[in-house]
């Protein structure tokens, strides 16, 4: 089945001369699904102890790739070896049994479990599920600075929760192979530093980390090694020393950088969205969200800045009514007052979740009816309570080019779409009905740095349009670019008022740790 | 687009492919016990076909896959959004019963027949509505599981039934029967048999046109109307439907609404068609109506092609009696077949998963490499 070229091995001879075989070979996989060949003759070689990025655009096969190393999905040609003996995983039970460990892209964790179960699930020969697996599960946490509580039940965890758990996950079970598919999309960049700080530490004892970022500024300061990924084809192997993040790029998409560098303010002085004295409570009745109050005007964009799990996703859950609270909430003179989640986004609310795959897409429904989601009771989508299914299939057509998304047709169930086109489908259908308020929280998670760039423009020509965008993130650029005003939340409460035009990441870094916090 | 067209054939092909294989395997189960019997399972088979054959079989075979299709698609309702309704048997003997007692009650009397035959379908249709409501409100304020609760209701329901359909309350019983029922519906609301088959004096019951009515507005009301979108959305999950903007607790109570409302026709091809009154002998059709959703995956064309296929399998196996083999054979039949279907329908899904991966795979690799690079 090896279809590597002669040049190939002997490349890969003179590295198995200095270190031994790489402790992850895939040779000639390639890979097919309807419509689209995932992955064309990928070759790739990661050396034992190493940190090794694979980058790439939206849709060019790297989840694919990585579900074939950990045995989820078979390839239809080429050969996996680890540490240099051939092996074909039938299942994921396979690969773990062979040390890899893999933190997928979208969550796999089941709700009604607690965090601890989440982790021990399918593991319980390592320490059991009593105290001893909870202690091991503390002590992990505090070792790679994951913050958890493994009596938490996982339904209460916001996104940046999640991806701790699934890395404990991993790590728990003592994988020497590691594969993390966009670990750290809604970490700040504190909590990113501090993981692969301590990752790092472990490759020094043999540890192997495959992983994959559109981060590029974070996939140049910790690997080792860059493996470049295009339109299912490995384009070249480099080094972090010898490119940067541009030349990256441009490796990647053929296209430049994006600059967030906000153009003149658009804000007026017409409020959209007016909150005051907004409470949410958690299970226990103890605030998460603790009487914030703020206004967003036409054409502005509030950033909320903050560690994920100090009460964004509550806040923006109350907005939409998705969660009780208490306070008072005003969109465009209305209140929201006793108004359910329809009519608020009836009455204009565009919603970008942080957790597509939870609250975004209907994985196994069609990408037009997909577009009409919770959007099911306007045109084009329906009219009179009848829906209009013509029509929304020819909107998804328009959807689907004016925002790139990348898919075989519009009959295609959206899990099939890469994360990065899902992400791409639900902006574009967010941005297509003109809302009044945008409420966006990491609306560019997993999109390559080329559709980054097209979906900040794209909420700027909006915003410019008399839109008002409430914008979550924890990417620090994308807060500083976009943004008008910056809030920091730290524990459920806005605790600093920042100008975008004269801070920096590394200050507002400081300030969502609640080091600088001030009445606001 | 023609790519797209190209997939959908070939996902269509498999999908029929399904139910067909797994007939075959109901009837190799058939014709091994059939020959642990000691009988020849081709020979039975032809003899039931022949008998099914028969006009006044015909005739019986739409008769009965009228009422189980309307069984079929009241529960296939909730099983579109996740709801597994199991009390389609209490909810349609209530109503059933209500709406016999009300049409022989001499008060409305007075009431041409026609608009107490309507008067008849609408109470019919509200009192299985408001039995299944209680287990949508059950769901929606306390949790309850309503598989839990339809289940019970079913027990209440079958006693409230037996309690009300004695001498003492709503029954009376004819001279010369020991059968208690409900008196005879005055024969200005009886409806005429259709003389559809000839060949027999038997003719079908006026109440298929109400199935078919039925089986195009489920259609309709799923795939065109904005709740049906709600009502898939919270099939498919309920946390994205929610954020879209859907009231799960709302959704939960209006599906068991209208899945009850259709659950309170099951008995009334029977009533008017034939029985003229409310008598407690065919039970279990709600159940049998599970099995009919299951079989034709939730579709409205599949689940009556279901309802036929299982009513053919009812009245063919009265022949089996004379030819000395034990009726109950069918049964086996019936079950295995529901249970191939669901195996063969995954099975199946996965094929077609696979088929088109080379198909497509091969083409779009092909078209890929003539593109300039
Ligand atoms: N289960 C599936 N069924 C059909 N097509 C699929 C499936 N999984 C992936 N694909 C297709 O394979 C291609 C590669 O997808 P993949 O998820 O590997 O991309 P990716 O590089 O991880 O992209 P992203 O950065 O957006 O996550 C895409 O065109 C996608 O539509
Ligand atoms: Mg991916």
């Amino acid at each position: 089945m090896s279809k590597s070229k002669p040049t190939d091995s002997s490349r890969d001879e003179d590295r198995a001369a200095e270190h031994g075989p790489p402790a992850v070979e895939l040779r000639g996989i390639t890979k097919r699904f309807p419509g689209v060949v995932a992955n064309r003759d990928v070759s790739l070689a990661v050396r034992r102890g190493t940190i090794h990025a694979v980058v790439g655009e939206n849709g060019a096969g790297k989840s694919t790739l990585m579900k074939i190393l950990y045995g989820m999905q078979r390839p239809d040609g080429g050969s996996v070896l680890v540490d240099g003996t051939p092996v074909a995983f039938g299942s994921p039970q396979q690969a773990i049994a062979a040390g890899i460990g893999m933190v997928h892209q979208h969550f796999m964790l089941a709700d009604n479990f607690t965090v601890g179960e989440n982790i021990t699930l399918g593991a319980e020969r390592r320490h059991g599920i009593g105290a001893r697996a909870a202690t091991r599960i503390r002590e992990l946490a505090a070792r790679y600075g994951l913050d958890i509580e493994p009596d938490e039940l996982t339904e209460n965890l916001g996104v940046g929760d999640r991806q701790r758990v699934e890395i404990l996950k991993v790590l728990y079970r003592g994988a020497r192979i590691l594969i993390l598919d966009e670990p750290t999309t809604v970490l700040v960049p504190q909590e990113v530093d501090e993981l692969f700080g301590n990752l790092r530490e472990l490759t020094g004892e043999g540890l192997t980390i495959i992983f994959i970022s559109h981060k590029l500024d974070e996939v140049l300061a910790v690997a080792d090694e860059i493996t470049v990924i295009r339109q299912g084809t490995t384009i070249t192997t480099v080094t972090p020393a010898a490119v940067t993040a541009r030349q990256l790029a441009t490796l990647m998409v053929g296209s430049e950088l994006p600059s967030p560098a906000a153009p003149e303010s658009l804000v007026t002085d017409e409020p959209v969205l007016a909150v005051a004295g907004l409470t949410v409570r958690g299970p226990a009745g103890r605030p998460v969200v603790a009487d914030v109050g703020f206004t967003i005007h036409r054409g502005e964009v509030l950033g909320i800045a903050g560690v994920e799990g100090n009460g964004q996703a509550e806040l923006v859950e109350a907005i939409l009514g998705l969660h009780p609270a208490e306070g008072t909430l005003t969109l465009a003179g209305r209140s929201l007052a006793g108004q359910s989640t329809r009519a608020r986004r009836e009455a204009g609310m565009g919603y970008i979740p942080a957790d597509r795959h939870r609250h975004g897409l209907l994985l196994d429904a069609p990408l037009w009816e997909n577009r009409m989601l919770g959007h099911q009771t306007e045109r084009p989508n329906a009219a009179r309570g009848l829906l209009l299914p013509g029509a929304a299939r020819t909107d998804t057509q328009r959807i689907l080019a004016a925002y790139d998304v990348r898919t075989p047709g519009i009959e295609v169930a959206a899990g099939a779409l890469s994360g990065g086109n899902q992400q791409k489908l639900i902006v574009g259908r967010e941005l297509s009905s003109a809302p009044k308020l945008l409420v966006a929280a990491h609306p560019t998670r997993g999109v390559d740095v080329g559709a980054q760039a097209a979906i900040w423009g794209q909420i700027r020509q909006a915003r410019g349009n008399g839109m008002g965008v409430l914008l979550v993130s924890a990417d620090l650029d994308e807060l500083i670019g976009l943004s008008d005003t910056i809030k920091v939340i730290h524990r459920g409460r806005l605790v600093a008022t920042t100008d975008p035009a004269s801070t920096t990441p590394e200050h507002l870094g400081l300030a969502m740790t609640g080091a600088l916090e001030e009445p606001s | 687009m023609r790519l797209a067209g190209r997939i959908d054939l070939v996902g269509a092909g498999t999908r029929l492919l399904a139910p067909v294989v797994a007939l075959l395997f109901a009837f190799g189960i058939f014709a091994a016990v059939l020959g642990v019997e000691g009988t020849n399972a081709t020979d039975a088979f032809s003899q039931m076909f022949e008998y099914a054959a028969l006009p006044d079989s015909q005739v019986d075979i739409l008769n009965r896959a009228t009422f189980y299709y309307l069984a079929a698609v009241a529960v296939a309702f909730g099983f579109r959004m996740g709801l597994f309704n199991i009390g389609v048997d209490g909810q349609y003997r209530l109503a059933t019963l209500m709406a016999a007692a009300l049409g022989s009650a001499s008060f409305i009397g007075w009431l041409p027949g026609v608009l107490r035959i309507i008067l008849m379908v609408i109470v019919a249709m509200v009192v299985g509505a408001a039995w299944a409501a209680i287990a949508g409100l059950l769901r929606a304020t306390r949790g309850v599981s309503e598989v839990i609760s339809t289940i019970m209701l079913n027990a209440v329901a079958g006693g409230l039934v037996a309690f009300l359909n004695t001498t003492d309350h709503w029954g009376t019983r004819p001279e010369g029967s020991n059968a208690v029922s409900t008196p005879l519906l005055p024969k200005d609301s009886w409806l005429p048999n259709l003389p559809l088959i000839g060949g027999t004096e038997a003719g079908v019951f006026a109440f298929s046109v109400v199935a078919v009515i039925v089986g195009v507005g489920y259609w309709f009301l799923l795939e065109r109307t904005r709740f049906g979108f709600d009502l898939r959305a919270t099939g498919y999950s309920p946390t994205v439907a929610a954020a879209s903007g859907v009231d799960a607790k709302r959704m939960v109570v209006w599906t068991m609404v209208i899945s009850g409302a259709i659950a309170g026709l099951v008995g009334l091809p029977q009533l008017f068609g034939e029985s003229h009154a409310f008598t407690d002998s065919v039970g279990g059709i709600g159940f049998t109506g599970i099995a009919i959703a299951l079989l034709g995956r939730s579709r409205p064309v599949g689940m009556a092609l279901g309802a036929l296929l299982w009513a053919f399998l009812d009245r063919s196996s009265l022949i089996l009696d004379l030819a000395d083999i034990p009726r109950e054979i069918v049964v086996i039949m019936q079950g295995s077949t529901v249970l191939a279907v669901v195996v063969a329908y995954e099975l199946a899904k996965r094929l077609s998963r696979r088929m088109q991966r080379r198909r497509v795979g091969g083409l779009v690799e092909t078209s890929q490499k003539e593109q300039p690079a």
